[in-house]
């Protein structure tokens, strides 16, 4: 969906971004990670034109962006920044309209589309729509962002820090909240963020940058796992390898080989008693799991369905195991 | 006592006199809008112009108005316009000018960069971002502006009596040629009544100006302040 072919910008004599090239597939969330200043940002912005190339080709759905007027592609591109920037002397509802407006839709269709719109972002739109940004916590401003960025329906968004500014918690919950939205509009996302977790969390991919270049391009296990330099793999962290469990879920390690105290316990029988052990769910992230076993000493789990239907053992000693599958050491 | 016994005799005069002063200011503060705005527009993403121009206007605000009404007598008598209504007009339209061009330039370069961003970034031409933007949330400091200039231009143009442009001015300069404290009186009185009376109908204009969505933040942001 979006292609980027090496890419340059050089402000005077400072090089702000060397020879990045890219792919992301349509539908994916892409996320450009790295400390302050390598570049990330820029790139975003030479995406829809914010800031212009030196060198370098941008493709959206295989159009070369640079035939295009500056204008009219940032028309066609969802844009989301960290300061919100809802115009205050907008009401929710004007904000979001602003792009279908300047497209020239009909004024009914376009205040259709914003109650559709908070409704997708979870707002009610009979309370929220004639709301002044001055009115909403910063959550909800944020909420209201992505519904003004989504107004057009764009194939593609870009994210410039958008949780960066809301506290820890909440940031968790919109996360989620953009997760779900996601899964119902499948945008080509980019979103720039120097926060791992944010990333192992949302990312289908990872461009880590590091001084203007692409460090490591790949899936976050990748990153976390196999790090292609010292610098990847200090990025990530010392803790790198553990925030691997967030990428897999019980059902990944569920074995059907029953724990020897077990099979003591019910002799041999398929009937699994669930009683007085933990048991999870198949869509429990492993960093759930393993903290729950840890925190009750318990040495492994029964994985069952939401009906209640066994699905397999979880171990700790599986876990652990799977944990360093697939690692490459840095090479120094 | 006096003051106001001639007050109520010469109703006649005054309300003539006030037609007068309140249209010389009207008309010099209605062209400076005209002209101060575009200008502090024009310069807010211009540092160095912004620079000149307002150093230019601090320095037409700091002339003496009796020294630039004695210059337009010689210069504007060129095209026959040496005194009267002219010369007063021109002298209060740039007086107006430093209040409305540095008011304008200020709520247009310090407009919040992330609002100039998502503007931008969302495809607003550059008209579209100032019609749209940048203008409804200036409003508030543009008019403190328009405001300043008034109540300056209600007290100056007293003294465009002295060069015939008529206005309560007249009653000021013929109290004291006259030896005459009621007419003084009446006429500072009255000026100074009708520059309490403007600020207050131009302070109310600019709530109605406002965007709705500031004046709630104005509000949100007085009871976070006193609570």
């Amino acid at each position: 969906m979006i292609q980027i072919d090496n890419l340059n910008k050089k402000f005077g004599s400072t090089t702000a971004v060397e020879d990045v090239s890219f792919n992301v597939q349509e539908g994916q969330i892409c996320v450009l990670l790295g400390p302050s200043g390598c570049g990330k940002t820029t790139t975003l912005k030479m995406i829809n034109r914010l800031i212009t190339p030196t060198s370098g080709r941008i493709r959206i759905g295989g159009r070369d962006t640079s035939e295009l007027d500056s204008v009219t592609l940032k028309r066609s591109i969802g844009y989301v920044i960290q300061q919100v920037g809802l115009f205050p002397n907008m009401t929710v509802e004007e904000n979001i309209c602003v792009v279908p407006n300047l497209l020239g839709w009909d004024k009914i269709k376009s205040r259709k589309r914003a109650a559709e719109l908070l409704e997708v972002v979870a707002l009610e739109p009979s309370k929220f729509l004639k709301r002044y940004p001055c009115e909403l916590s910063g959550g909800q401003q944020q909420r209201v962002g992505v519904a003004r960025a989504l107004a057009a329906d764009p194939p593609v968004m870009l994210m410039d820090e958008p949780f960066g500014a809301i506290d820890p918690i909440n940031r968790e919950v919109i996360q989620d909240e953009f997760m779900r939205i996601q899964r119902q509009v499948n945008k080509t996302v980019l979103f720039v963020s120097h926060d791992i977790d944010e990333a192992v969390k949302m990312a289908d991919c990872v461009a880590l940058f590091h001084n203007g270049r692409i460090e490591q391009f790949g899936s976050s296990d990748d990153l976390l796992a196999r790090p292609k330099s010292e610098f990847v793999a200090n990025f990530m962290g010392g803790d790198r390898i553990m925030k691997r469990l967030c990428l897999m879920r019980a059902v990944d390690v569920a074995t059907q080989s029953p724990p020897r105290e077990h099979m003591q316990v019910v002799g041999g029988n398929s009937a699994v008693s669930s009683r007085s052990h933990l048991v999870v769910k198949p869509g429990d992230d492993l960093r759930q799991v393993l903290s729950q076993l840890l925190g009750q000493g318990q040495e492994w789990a029964l994985c069952n369905d939401s009906d209640g239907r066994f699905i397999g053992y979880v171990h700790q000693s599986d876990i652990l195991a799977r944990l360093v599958e697939n690692t490459t050491p840095v090479v120094h | 006592m006096e003051t106001l016994s001639f007050i109520l005799e010469n109703g006649g005069l005054i309300s003539l006199l006030l037609g007068q002063h309140l249209m010389i200011v009207m008309i010099a503060v209605g062209l400076a809008i005209l002209t101060g705005v575009p200008v502090g527009i024009a310069i807010s993403q211009h540092p160095r112009a912004r620079r000149w121009v307002l150093a230019f206007a601090a320095v037409l605000m700091t002339i003496p108005s009796a020294a630039l009404f004695g210059l337009m007598i010689p210069a504007l008598s060129l095209i026959g316009y040496g005194i009267g209504v002219v010369p007063a007009v021109i002298a209060l339209f740039l007086y107006s000018q430093l209040p409305i061009i540095r008011n304008t330039t200020t709520a247009i370069s310090n407009l919040d960069p992330a609002l100039r961003e998502a503007a931008v970034g969302m495809g607003m031409s550059t008209w579209q971002r100032l019609l749209q933007v940048e203008l409804p949330l200036a409003v508030p400091l543009i008019m403190a502006g328009v405001r300043m200039a008034t109540v300056i231009n209600i007290g100056i143009a007293a003294i465009a009596a002295y060069i015939g442009a008529g206005g309560l001015g007249s009653l000021i300069i013929r109290g004291i040629a006259q030896s005459d404290p009621r007419q003084l009186l009446a006429g500072a009185i009255i000026i100074s009544v009708i520059a309490i009376a403007a600020d207050y109908a131009l302070y109310a204009l600019q709530r109605l100006l406002t965007p709705k969505g500031l004046n709630k933040m104005a509000a949100g942001q007085m009871k976070e302040a006193t609570t």
